[in-house]
């Protein structure tokens, strides 16, 4: 399937929204700020729509996409895997080899456009795993707009190869003491900077949460996903998908993919969330597929959270950093609750199992956060037939997890590496 | 008395009157009860309340960081309304509970405005939770004779803010700038300006909050606005040297002749 083909967006119910129920996915989403953002706000939905509304609008990004990101993305057949777990075919889209290594750069660009057509000159983010900064701050940088990054102090300390990069790139990182020291806490301190700063600065929100239209905007851009890879394992695996798997952290990735076989009945969207050390509260990240979240609004929307009865956050953890985070998409919530998408959970140590397995027989490097949808493909592979096809979207590549990886596989080459590093710069 | 003519009445035989704030359970609910002690010897009218919340976007790294405290030393939404009644049934300025929207939508809006009634509280402010989504709370809560305080902001329009008056009850709180909680704001006459469209927007009496932290800005209100909302400032002082600097500074920030008895 070649980009100039990849123009039209999947009819969608979804974002037909009743009188009074805009921004709602059956009880979900909404739009809960401080009135100070309520122009602010205003101006990015009609904006947003106005963009939606030009077909115009939606070429050109795919152009941009195409000529910048090396879009589209091929789907790659994983036969290696396949034979050894002997059941389904299993297939890979490579969000991996877009630019700057993950699905953000879809999301990133579409809002760098729709900022140019707010006329804003500066664009704020939160970042987690540093992909969505990582992103951002190469958009700011190629449509010249200033750029300031939030990332948790945790995550800074956990993912600097990022950081390094977002620095270079020309924008600001800051690292975010409060809270948690995590996604959630560079959300909120992301928002502390728009309603100061809204007057030029666009808040680029990095995954499908958040207030509306975020959630809408995100999976917008995010669609290309799901509407090249339809196209493209109808071409290679001679028919569509019997499961898509995709992980879930805010949920954009697995928007973007989901969204090209909605109105395919015949094919299950497996959702795949972060089980850390299993159920329990404070050692995951998972809402929907264990039994600790429930309906809350916060972060400017309503969805499942992980808090306690007081409504107050719990505790998250994940191996991925960019899964880490107490929320989640609204639209896969209220798919979840018709039964459309399956949730389910990979913990820590499946993840390091299967990043091995799929490194060793098929040479890729998934991303950890990626790494659980294959955690769950993996799994369930076996009891499917030869003839079933699953589809993972590997929503971005490991090597930025190569400190993370290195420690959990215990890899005593790469700790003498860095001994000798350390000596080198004095340490 | 309802919030809008204990207001009034207020109003009737002082030039400014005064709205301050407390983080529920920061330093400790016995710092609370002082502060309390403190706010009423300078004869202060209303009193906010704020249950703590794990994500206070809204709020300035002072209060962010005691909303933080407070849970860390496990406040809990039921030991809050429990402050409430108690300071109720001591002190005679009004009582409102500040928060986030999750505090009051997961224990439940009936529940809530149930609780903030017997805890002896006159309305709420949740900073938010915008009036579309506002409409069953307001309703329990006009039932309740409680009020929903509506924030007014610079950057509204004025069609904005007149739908803003139309939920508002008790008084309106204007947002003297943008950004958050914390930070110095200029008062000018942009800030004259704003206080004209909230005017028009409202016959309510409005009170001017976000940066008013010195005698200078009291000033300038004075004769402008009805009640002048300190909240950063005055915990800055107890932090930095508890009951006595706190004192120091609403003397400083009122003049001492304004402090009951002195």
């Amino acid at each position: 399937m070649s980009a100039p083909c990849v123009t039209a967006i999947p009819s969608m119910s979804l974002f037909d929204f009743a009188a009074g129920r805009e921004g709602y996915y059956g009880a979900y989403g909404g739009c809960f700020l401080p009135e100070i953002l309520t122009s602010t706000i205003t101006e990015l939905r009609d904006c947003f729509r106005a963009c939606k509304a030009d077909p115009a609008f939606w070429d050109e990004f795919v152009e941009v996409m195409r000529t910048y990101s090396g879009r589209p993305t091929p789907v790659t057949f994983l036969e290696n895997l396949s034979n050894q777990l002997g059941g389904a075919r299993i297939y890979v889209k490579r969000e991996d080899l877009g630019h700057t290594g993950s699905h953000k750069i879809n999301n990133v660009m579409g809002q760098g456009l729709v900022c140019k057509r707010l006329g804003k000159t500066r664009v704020i983010a939160e970042t987690g795993a540093g992909q969505h900064g990582f992103a951002t701050a190469t958009m700011a940088a190629r449509f010249g707009l200033k750029c300031k990054i939030y990332m948790g102090a945790v995550d800074v300390a956990r993912q600097r190869p990022n950081v390094f990069w977002m620095e270079n790139l020309g924008a600001e990182v800051m690292a975010v003491q409060d809270g948690q020291r995590t996604l959630k806490d560079a959300i909120n301190e992301c928002l502390r900077d728009w309603v100061t700063n809204m007057g030029d600065t666009h808040y680029v929100l990095g995954t499908a949460c958040g207030p509306h239209p975020f959630p809408e905007m995100v999976s917008y851009f995010q669609s290309i996903i799901g509407i090249e890879a339809r196209g493209q394992i109808l071409a290679e695996a001679g028919k569509l998908p019997d499961r898509v798997y995709a992980c879930v952290g805010g949920g954009s990735n697995a928007m973007g993919i989901f969204q090209g076989f909605l109105d395919d009945a015949g094919v299950e969207l497996v959702g795949c969330e972060a089980g850390g050390f299993g159920p329990g509260s404070g050692g995951h990240a998972s809402r929907l597929a264990y039994q600790d979240a429930s309906l809350g609004v916060a972060q400017g929307y309503k969805t499942y959270f992980l808090q306690n009865d007081d409504g107050n956050m719990l505790e998250t953890h994940s191996i991925a950093a960019g899964l880490d985070y107490i929320g989640v998409n609204p639209i896969l919530v209220h798919l979840w609750d018709q039964g459309r998408v399956r949730f389910e959970a990979a913990t820590d140590a499946e993840v390091r199992d299967a990043l091995r397995l799929v490194m060793r027989t098929e040479g890729l490097i998934p991303a950890l956060e990626s790494t659980h949808a294959f955690v769950r493909a993996i799994a369930e592979a076996p009891a499917m037939g030869r003839d079933e096809v699953i589809l993972i979207n590997q929503s971005g590549r490991g090597d930025k997890d190569i400190f993370t990886v290195a420690d959990a596989i215990d890899d005593q080459a790469w700790k003498a590496f860095i001994r000798a590093k350390a000596v080198d710069y004095g340490a | 008395m309802a919030l809008e003519p204990y207001l009034r009445a207020r109003r009737a035989h002082k030039d400014l009157l005064l709205m301050t704030h407390v983080v529920c359970g920061y330093p400790s609910f016995e710092d609370n009860w002082r502060a309390l002690e403190v706010m009423a010897e300078f004869d202060v009218d209303l009193v906010e309340l704020q249950f703590p919340f794990s994500e206070p976007s809204a709020d300035g790294p002072l209060f962010a960081r005691a909303n933080q405290r407070a849970i860390e030393r496990g406040v809990h939404t039921r030991d809050c309304f429990a402050f409430m009644a108690r300071a109720a049934a001591r002190f005679p300025f009004k009582l409102l509970m500040m928060g986030y929207y999750n505090t009051v939508f997961k224990m439940g809006e009936a529940a809530f405005i149930e609780q903030l009634a017997a805890a002896g509280g006159t309305g709420f402010i949740v900073p938010d939770l915008p009036v579309e989504e506002a409409g069953e709370l307001h309703r329990l809560a006009a039932a309740a004779d409680l009020d929903p305080v509506i924030l007014m902001t610079p950057t509204n329009t004025d069609a904005r803010l007149a739908r803003l008056g139309q939920a508002a009850r008790g008084f309106v709180y204007a947002v003297a700038r943008k950004g958050v909680t914390g930070t110095k704001t200029a008062m000018d006459e942009g800030l004259v300006g704003f206080i004209e469209r909230c005017r028009r927007a409202t016959d309510l009496p409005l009170g001017i909050g976000f940066g008013v932290s010195s005698r200078d800005d009291i000033d300038f209100l004075r004769g402008r606005a009805d009640i002048a909302i300190i909240g950063t400032a005055a915990l800055s002082a107890w932090e930095h040297g508890g009951a006595p600097a706190m004192q120091e500074f609403f003397a400083e920030l009122l003049g001492r002749t304004q402090a009951r008895g002195a």
